[in-house]
């Protein structure tokens, strides 16, 4: 059960614990006791809406940056990563395989103050031993899910 | 000038789904579930198939029977569900969708006035195609009492000296029924006894809901006697690709395989190319939208129990055929009330014989948004009905 309400959960967090049930065939105090676990476990870390800001009016710039460090004697790249992490304006961090070693993407009100915050902040971390910065210029799907295009039924009607 | 037409042709009735299509296609904002295909898109790595051998330039016949790669394929898949053999050589032909596979299948075995037996309420070509075989169809009617499965003794009751074929669909369109391997065995056993031949329709193999589909052919002695029909419309959403096929003893398949070079050629290339992903590569597609349709076929379950609408539950294909009997009203009117009335289209069971009477066939070939709405407005209607039916609200 735990994989199906996941794969679930995973497209639609809206969905109610009763609708839950239903459609799994369970009970609902089973899956309100299965969700509560996922939550404390951390499996469940947070329920978010998808946005393409694109449409509003607001502006948003995001950028991906490769970042190249020097490993820390007993904390690898650990350390650094979680210096990274706690701006704010960064939304995630992965460590990678290959030519790099941390992607970071980040998001900002402008170009300048994605720069800046790179110029600034993080290549003028210790260890930080470069940056490469990627201006996302459009985004075409985020999060398994196909932006500015809606679902259209074209099924057409046919008999028998 | 001398009339143009066959008497035959003319005397058979256009489907019943059409009238009602008609009226769905008037208007706008209606919310159909009468459609009885897949909502999902091919799978892409499927589709990418496709455009690849059309990249190569695949673009000439296949030989009649089909690609030989995408029949070790089916073969094998047979084998590996069913644990039967077939000779993908010898015993297996791609055919333009299962619909040709029942047509052909019936003229390669019916002689004049032979009779067809024929379970309702099931798909609407068996009749017609037996007719067009110059056979005899002869109907059984299924019962609601018995999840509408075929039993044993409706078999025996229905067979005569006339009787060759007996037609069996299962997971059923449009009510949803699946055979069990002990029904099967119940039915296997009147087979051998009685010497009649089986066309096996099951193109929504891969959709039941309970336990996996079991074909009549892994029963002893029933492969030889068995026409195995299939495709891949319903398991990987590739209606549009118009591909399916037989798998039947060697001589049933020449005779088949006469009627589909001289009429057909050879099924679409392009799609066996895709097929042949699709059987080697679609298992975990088919997986996923086995579960997205259990997920929709238990929620409108609930739905009817929470309306007090009657309804079997049903483990296969994506069909729920709930019963409107209570209403005093013939699934017809139902069904065009139901349209003009709250703009939700159903198909009435009639359309899938006259024993589909007090019936109607739900598809839930749609989202689960599109069902609760759906279902909201069903909600709505019937308590109507019952408020009309009792003359206050209550």
């Amino acid at each position: 059960m735990r994989e199906q309400i996941l794969a679930i959960i995973e497209k639609n967090s809206r969905i109610s614990v009763k609708e839950l049930a239903v459609i799994l065939g369970a009970e609902e105090i089973d899956v309100a006791n299965e969700l509560k676990a996922l939550e404390e476990e951390g499996i469940i870390c947070g329920y978010h809406t998808m946005i393409d800001w694109e449409k509003t009016d607001i502006e948003k710039v995001t950028a991906l940056i490769e970042v190249r460090i020097t490993p820390q004697r007993g904390q690898g790249f650990d350390k650094l990563a979680e210096r990274i992490y706690k701006y704010p304006e960064v939304n995630s961090v992965y460590l990678i395989s290959g030519g790099y070693d941390l992607l970071v993407s980040l998001e900002g009100k402008s170009l300048k103050q994605v720069s800046s915050f790179v110029s600034d902040k993080l290549s003028t971390l210790d260890g930080v031993l470069s940056t490469a910065t990627h201006f996302v210029l459009k985004k075409y799907k985020d999060h398994g899910t196909i932006l500015g295009k809606k679902y259209e039924d074209t099924r057409e009607m046919i008999t028998p | 000038m001398r009339n143009p037409l066959s008497d035959r042709i003319v005397e058979i009735k256009p489907s019943g789904i059409r009238k009602f299509f008609d009226i769905v296609s008037e208007m706008d904002d209606a919310i159909s579930l009468g459609v009885g295909e897949p909502d999902f898109d091919t799978p892409w790595h499927i589709r990418d198939e496709g455009i690849y051998s059309l990249e190569k330039g695949r673009t000439f016949y296949t030989s009649n029977t089909g690609l030989k790669e995408l029949r070790q394929e089916i073969a094998a898949y047979l084998q590996r569900t069913q644990g039967v053999t077939y000779d993908p050589m010898k015993e297996v032909i791609v055919t333009v969708g299962g619909s040709e596979a029942i047509d052909i299948a019936l003229r390669a075995m019916s002689n004049p006035g032979d009779e067809v037996l024929i379970p309702q309420p099931s798909y609407v070509s068996y009749e017609p195609c037996a007719i067009l075989a110059n056979a005899k169809p002869v109907i059984i009617e299924l019962k609601e009492e018995n999840e509408f499965r075929l039993t044993a003794q409706e078999l025996r009751d229905a067979i005569t000296d006339k009787t060759k074929v007996l037609i069996l669909p299962f997971p059923n369109n449009p009510t949803g029924a699946i055979m069990e391997k002990k029904d099967l065995e119940e039915i296997a056993e009147v087979i051998r006894e009685k010497d009649i031949f089986i066309i096996s329709d099951e193109i929504y193999a891969e959709l039941t809901y309970k336990e996996k589909h079991v074909s009549i052919v892994s029963l002893p002695g029933m492969q030889e006697r068995t026409v195995l029909i299939n495709g891949f419309s319903k398991a990987y959403a590739m209606t549009g690709w118009r591909l399916g096929y037989a798998a039947a003893p060697a001589p049933i398949l020449q005779q088949m395989l006469k009627i589909h070079q001289f009429a057909i050629m050879c099924a679409p290339t392009t799609s066996q190319y895709a097929a042949i992903e699709a059987l080697k590569n679609g298992d975990e597609d088919v997986a996923m939208m086995r579960e997205a349709y259990n997920q929709r076929r238990r929620y409108l379950m609930h739905a009817f129990k929470e309306m007090g609408l009657q309804c079997f539950e049903p483990y296969g294909a994506f069909y729920v055929f709930p019963c409107i009997k209570e209403f005093g009203m013939t699934s017809d009117e139902f069904a065009e009330r139901l349209l003009r009335e709250e703009k939700v289209a159903v198909v009435p069971g009639t359309a899938f014989g006259d024993c589909g009477e007090g019936f109607l066939r739900i598809s839930y070939a749609y989202s689960l948004e599109n069902l609760q709405i759906a279902m909201e407005k069903i909600a709505a209607f019937i308590k109507r009905l019952r408020e009309e039916k009792t003359g206050h609200k209550s």
